[in-house]
């Protein structure tokens, strides 16, 4: 499991670092999505406070919607997905290998929105702003492993980038919520982000538990 | 000669449309079977029901006695694509496929290169290749697994001559030290001459069998 998860993560990371898609459509998604905003609103800094983490979450969520389409698609170019639907490598290796480099990838989009944000929002939390440093991984995760996971069931699909974001937003919902809430309440320092971040923990593990069980079947149906 | 797979009554259907009909059919080890059959007589699609990336709708098929499905890491699969990565040379390739088959004896990335004819220290990736360096760094990685039934889908599609029988030589290799193999290919002329039995396909049916 160990050796066949490292090597489909090598794999991705080496061909993103080749290819720069996935990198390059999110960064440039995001940082539009900051900057329009920014502009649309004009915003002060006691109102950035209020709303600032749902901009930036969404920012996320629609530049992580560009890489996860994209996710498979470069198996699907070569019909390599054959070939490791033939090997005995354990299919949720191949799973936790694909959430894994997206994750890494929507981390890397995060540590350079994130100044960009506090610049252009004019932020300065009024919570613990390290809470930051578990909010926005456990969002990106809940993002991700679903994302992935419904990327590979849309993969046989015709409109397939139409259908990712039909059925992932939905089910999305409650964890972006409690990103959110999360980021809003660390912004203004109004309440505790605590019972949020267990959400999103809890979350995170259902879902990656329940992906992983299920990918082999998705993998394998025709 | 003892069975490597055996096909009985298969059927696989889309909705109304059937790609397999009846097909019965059994292959034995060492030998060279070559499937031939106009497009869409179901000669792939035979193929990958071997290979178990697809279930037949109706009937039976064992791959060295097991449903394919479970045999899978001892058959090697080449298909109309390359199933390699374009951004990564053919050696990465190999390499990243031979870590997918944990505590299985593979090849080296370079010995099935080298088998192939093809240098493993080219550093272009293989989205660069031609067509016919693509089909060798293909069935490099098929090889690559050491795998006992090998299913090969046109394996010498947009190959020059020369490689064409360069490889049926190494396929010929192949048969000698027992792997079964099973290929289709239009150019008939070209792999008739080393194929033990020649199977006929005919909209989805297996019409003739002929040593």
């Amino acid at each position: 499991m160990h050796s066949a998860l490292w090597a489909h993560l090598r794999k991705d990371l080496r061909i993103e670092w080749r290819a720069k898609d996935a990198m390059q459509s999110m960064l440039f998604y995001a940082l539009l999505v900051v900057v329009l905003f920014s502009l649309a609103f004009d915003p002060t800094r006691e109102t950035s406070r209020q709303y600032a983490g749902g901009v930036m979450c969404v920012a996320v969520l629609f530049a992580a919607v560009q890489a996860l389409n994209q996710a498979w698609s470069r198996e699907l170019r070569g019909n390599v997905l054959d070939a490791q639907r033939m090997s005995p490598a354990p299919a949720s290796a191949l799973y936790l290998a694909k959430v894994l480099a997206n994750f890494i990838f929507v981390l890397i989009v995060e540590a350079v929105l994130t100044p960009v944000f506090v610049i252009f929002y004019n932020l300065h939390p009024m919570g613990d702003g390290w809470l930051f440093f578990a909010i926005l991984p456990l969002g990106s995760w809940a993002l991700v492993a679903n994302g992935v996971f419904f990327a590979a069931l849309s993969l046989r699909a015709r409109s397939r980038e139409l259908l990712l974001p039909l059925v992932l937003f939905p089910i999305f919902i409650p964890a972006l919520l409690a990103m959110v809430l999360a980021a809003t309440d660390v912004l203004t320092g109004e309440s505790d982000p605590g019972l949020w971040v267990k959400m999103l923990a809890g979350y995170d593990i259902i879902f990656t538990v329940l992906s992983v069980l299920l990918f082999e079947t998705v993998l394998h149906a025709e | 000669m003892p069975a490597v797979a055996t096909v009985e009554d298969v059927s696989k259907l889309y909705g109304r449309f059937a790609a397999l009909r009846h097909v019965s059919t059994t292959l034995e080890r060492g030998r060279c079977y070559l499937l031939l059959g106009e497009n869409g007589a179901g000669k792939s699609t035979l193929l990958r029901v071997l290979a178990g990336l697809l279930r037949p709708t109706l009937g039976r098929v064992r791959v060295l006695e097991l449903p394919p499905a479970e045999a899978r890491a001892r058959i090697g699969y080449m298909s109309h694509a390359a199933m390699l990565y374009d951004e990564l040379t053919a050696r990465e390739n190999l390499e990243y496929t031979a870590q997918l088959y944990p505590g299985q004896a593979c090849l080296k990335a370079e010995e099935a290169l080298g088998m192939v004819g093809l240098d493993p220290a080219l550093t272009r990736p293989v989205g660069q290749y031609s067509q016919g360096m693509r089909q060798r760094t293909s069935l490099a990685r098929v090889l690559l697994s050491k795998p006992e039934l090998l299913l090969l889908d046109e394996p010498f599609s947009n190959m020059d001559r020369a490689s064409a029988e360069r490889m049926l030589a190494l396929l010929a290799e192949l048969r000698g030290a027992g792997r079964t193999i099973v290929l289709t290919t239009h150019q008939r002329e070209l792999a008739e001459p080393m194929a033990d039995v020649v199977l006929m396909m005919q909209g989805g049916a297996l019409t003739t069998e002929r040593a």
